[in-house]
């Protein structure tokens, strides 16, 4: 643990190109660049580059990595095929939730898993514990992350790589990129088709520099993490920290698709099968707001007049031009079947702003 | 407007000689892009520095105080309508509210 702030491979080209800067999980990282909403709109319509070198990335390695892995999260690693991504959550006995990560199986003995910044200390130590015989866990050295988001990344990518085309949503593989390699992942955080690149700082700079000579032509531009939050929060996207904390378990947030309590055994399942037959404390809820305004983590959610919840993201969706936002709100105070009985509203700075429940996520994609 | 005729508190608003109040363009600016503005009502009486006025990017909210003491007689209907128009035109049709100043001596604290 270090407590000096920690700056990306990128930092200090970000700092050039005039970027606003702020701490971050530790991190000094982009919020913007140019505009929060430019940065948005060029992912919908275009394409953006984020740095998320922030993220930790944990290799799991050993004839037991996998096993290993089905023990430690919430979802079925052991059908995950090579060369394929999967979504889980690591929990706690009580079915709380340490960490939303990424894994991805590059090969059957050699997985890698995508962490937050904010819990990778966390989630490094919580791992290291309980690894499994013959399973061995490194951190990758100097790590460096790129996302390419959005309709024009695939049209980029394949400048660097014609195999990065091959690979369908979820896929994942060690591709040579500029004759450096590089895990490539159809994946993101933004609900547009896209990439993740991770690998050593020393093989992403190429990339990045690369892309910012030839992409610029395309529409690309480097985002920051306001527009990384408004992506992912029109797309109902959980962030640590947010809608996933050590508070909250894994079925409360509303990611019982990701918890596969089939499994024989993983950690917390006990517990999540409890609260699954005797049902949950709280739940999480999109709402959209019915009036101008802009909801914000902590506001307060009132069901019938009364409190009920608290607001953990919101925003001013750029893509549907309405305040949105996520919150957790008690399941006996605001019974599901009667959710939309009584009106309710978010308190934001003391005006109590009609709002509407909306499944997730709030923005869908138009079919072309 | 033009911005040599108005004076400007240390954060950020300016004030008119006809009692209009809108956000510095430097304002405008760290701010970003606005999408929403939350005006007083007319006929308010508001202290000098009190938070009378809340102007919101995506990212955050900032309270805007009123540079003098005084009531408010209007408010930019068409401003809280289409936020953009303070990052486009923070001295023109960007502008917040008028106040009718209590005392003109205030304007000089």
């Amino acid at each position: 643990m270090t407590l000096t702030i920690q700056r990306t491979p990128f930092n200090f080209l970000h700092k050039q190109s005039g970027a606003r800067l702020v701490e971050f999980a530790g991190w000094e990282m982009p919020v913007q660049f140019e505009s929060v909403m430019a940065e948005h709109r060029a992912v919908r319509e275009r394409a953006g580059v984020f740095d998320i070198s922030h993220m930790g990335q944990v290799w799991v390695t050993g004839v037991g990595a996998r096993a290993t892995l089905q023990n430690l999260v919430t979802n079925d690693v052991s059908t995950l095929p090579v060369q394929r991504g999967l979504y889980a959550l690591l929990c706690r006995d009580d079915g709380h939730v340490i960490d939303d990560l990424y894994i991805y199986c590059l090969e059957e003995e050699r997985f890698l898993v995508i962490v937050n910044a904010s819990r990778a200390s966390v989630d490094i130590a919580w791992m290291s514990e309980r690894l499994g015989p013959e399973t061995q866990m490194m951190e990758q050295p100097q790590p460096a992350a790129l996302a390419v988001q959005g309709p024009a990344a695939p049209g980029l990518i394949g400048l660097l790589s014609k195999e990065a085309l091959l690979l369908s949503k979820n896929g994942v593989a060690d591709l040579s990129l500029l004759d450096m390699e590089i895990v490539v992942a159809r994946t993101g955080y933004t609900g547009e088709d896209g990439f993740e690149l991770f690998g050593p700082a020393g093989h992403l700079f190429p990339v990045y520099e690369f892309l910012m000579k030839k992409g610029t032509s395309a529409g690309l531009v480097n985002c920051g993490l306001g527009a990384r939050d408004t992506l992912r929060l029109e797309m109902g996207y959980r962030l640590y920290g947010h809608e996933l904390d050590e508070d909250h378990s894994a079925l409360e947030s509303g990611l019982g698709w990701a918890v596969k309590l089939a499994k024989p055994s993983f950690i917390g399942r006990d517990a999540l099968l409890k609260e699954k037959a005797a049902g949950s404390r709280q739940r999480l809820i999109g709402f959209r707001l019915k009036d101008r305004g802009v909801p914000r983590e902590k506001c307060e959610i009132h069901f019938g007049g009364k409190p009920v919840g608290m607001v953990t993201s919101g925003t001013f969706s750029p893509s549907l031009g309405i305040g949105i936002g996520m919150a957790y709100v008690d399941n006996a105070l605001m019974p599901k079947a009667t959710e939309t009985a009584s009106p309710l509203t978010i308190q934001i700075h003391g005006r109590a702003v009609p709002a509407e429940i909306v499944p997730l996520p709030f923005y869908r994609k138009r079919e072309v | 407007m033009d911005p040599k005729d108005l004076r400007f508190t240390k954060s950020h608003e300016w004030i008119a000689p006809d009692g209009t109040v809108g956000i510095s363009d430097h304002a405008q600016h760290e701010i970003t892009d606005v999408v929403f503005v939350e005006l007083p009502k007319t006929g308010r009486a508001v202290k000098a520095e009190e938070a009378c006025a809340v102007v919101e990017s995506v990212k955050a909210a900032f309270d805007i105080y009123a540079p003098v003491a005084g009531t408010i007689v209007a408010t930019n209907e068409e401003g809280a309508k289409n936020p953009g128009l303070l990052n486009k035109s923070p001295y023109g049709e960007g502008w917040l509210y008028k106040i009718q100043m209590t005392t003109p001596a205030d304007r000089e604290s």
